[in-house]
């Protein structure tokens, strides 16, 4: 790279920026009870809120991908009326407030709902019940893996597929044998991206799902009622936990997002 | 948090349980001073004014919270207590389900909520249902009382237990159920003016009215008990 004289004011600005998110995470490190981190990480509540953010995030990804990467698929391949309308919306949850999210998961899946009334005359009710968490953690997470995904087949050499269609492989086998294999780095960074992003599913989780201890009260629920709770060393633990993951995943996505490191 | 004062107007930070919300807003301000309101659960507000949160004067909706803000030493004096209020039933209005006594919460077809463990009126709750020996296990512990009276008012649930005052500010599409005296508990409302206020003069205009004739009728038309 050319070496670059840095104007004063850019280098003060730049500095201020970078500040900005460092300062909050040393607060949170050092402020962090590390000798009683591990006695505050194995208390019941931790671990139930910890098992049951595994369960739900890793649900909500499982849940993308077999609903998601049909959905890049097609967003990728097929010309049709209304395809960009249809893409905003399902990518919309992206920039929407998760609140919001939640608030329209309740009218159209809660008792009153547009299809939850329905839901409830064959004995289904999802508000206040871990599918409720998936559903909250997929809507705000599923884009994310559908967009990394969609990115990956536009990009991919299709001739690979034509190939392998000259060569007499079904539709089928080409999509298993030749594509999956050529777009998995997008299908992997695609399912940790949702992943990390429905593990931090907070706003539409509470109102959707509401909160309640080992049911639907996750990893980021649990951090702010202890926070408030006056527990709040618990709280620096548990969001600590939180962060771990966040720079673990960082680093496992870093090629993508940060250049040559 | 910057305390701008427009026109010689002066902000008196008022941080109050949630409970309080309609009730407060009705008490007066005399000239040169405007009571600005932050509402949540009481253990919310504490820990924002634990984490150094512009207030002048904090009222909770029980003892316990206002405890804990005077073992941090953060308040400016004695809290005085200036209302009490009473818990019951909420429900659909109309009442579809039926819900006519506590035992009735327990009712497997009944969904019942109720506020977190930390919030006073998720404590009451839970000591109203020891006193009537009735064991239920609430479907979601809300952040605060009014996010209980909003999930029932959406369907979402069928009962909780909440402020009588939260029921009458609440709109038509909920009701009370009432509680009997032997089994309801009588919530104390505190308030004090904090270290952090910017004038405590101004925190205690805004205790004094609320203690006033007319700030007490202000909380008695909303269904609050005289302190």
């Amino acid at each position: 790279m050319r070496r670059e004289r840095v104007p004063v004011p850019v280098a003060v600005l730049a500095a201020a920026g970078a500040a900005f998110f460092v300062l909050p995470l040393a607060g949170l490190i050092v402020r962090t009870p590390w000798s009683d981190a591990g006695r505050e990480l194995i208390t019941p509540a931790s671990l139930d809120a910890l098992r049951l953010s595994l369960v739900a995030s890793l649900s909500a990804t499982v849940v993308a991908m077999v609903l998601g990467v049909p959905l890049a698929w097609i967003y990728a391949r097929v010309e049709f009326p209304g395809r960009g309308l249809v893409r905003a919306l399902t990518t919309l949850p992206m920039v929407l407030p998760p609140v919001v999210g939640g608030v329209a998961l309740l009218l159209a899946f809660g008792r009153r709902g547009l299809i939850g009334s329905w839901l409830v005359s064959i004995g289904v009710t999802l508000p206040f019940t871990t599918a409720a968490v998936v559903m909250a953690e997929t809507f705000v997470a599923m884009p994310f893996l559908v967009l990394t995904v969609e990115a990956g087949l536009r990009s991919m050499d299709r001739r690979y597929e034509d190939a392998a269609r000259t060569l007499g492989a079904g539709r089928w086998t080409v999509f298993w044998r030749v594509t999956v294999p050529l777009i998995a780095p997008s299908l992997a960074a695609g399912a940790v991206l949702c992943w990390a992003r429905a593990l931090g599913e907070f706003g539409a989780t509470i109102t959707f799902a509401g909160n309640f201890p080992g049911v639907t009260q996750t990893m980021p629920l649990a951090i702010y009622l202890l926070l408030e709770s006056g527990d709040q060393q618990a709280s620096f633990v548990l969001s600590l936990v939180l962060l771990a993951i966040s720079v673990a995943v960082l680093a496992g996505l870093r090629h993508r997002w940060l250049g040559t490191a | 948090m910057a305390n701008p004062s427009v026109g010689g107007v002066h902000p008196v930070h008022v941080f109050a349980a949630a409970s309080l919300t309609e009730a407060f807003k009705a008490v007066p301000a005399p000239a040169g001073l405007v009571w600005t309101y932050n509402f949540a659960g009481s253990p919310t507000l504490v820990t924002q004014i634990e984490n150094g949160a512009q207030a002048d004067v904090f009222a909770s909706a029980d003892t316990a919270n206002m405890d804990r803000l005077e073992k941090d030493g953060l308040l400016a004096e004695t809290p005085r207590v200036f209302a009490h209020n009473k818990l019951e039933m909420v429900v659909s209005a109309g009442n579809p389900k039926g819900i006519h006594s506590l035992a009735d919460l327990a009712r497997s077809d009944i969904v019942y909520i109720s506020a977190g463990p930390t919030v006073p009126a998720g404590r009451y709750a839970s000591q109203i249902l020891a006193r009537a020996g009735v064991t239920v296990t609430p479907k979601s512990l809300e952040t605060d009382v009014r996010s209980v009276v909003g999930k029932i008012e959406l369907g979402e649930a069928d009962a909780g237990i909440v402020y009588v005052t939260d029921v009458a500010a609440s709109g038509v599409k909920v009701q009370g159920v009432p509680i009997p005296d032997s089994e309801n508990v009588v919530a104390t409302y505190p308030v004090a003016a904090l270290k952090s206020a910017s004038n405590p003069a101004w925190a205690e205009a805004f205790i004094g009215d609320l203690l006033s004739a007319q700030g007490q009728a202000a909380l008695h038309r909303y269904g609050f008990l005289p302190a």
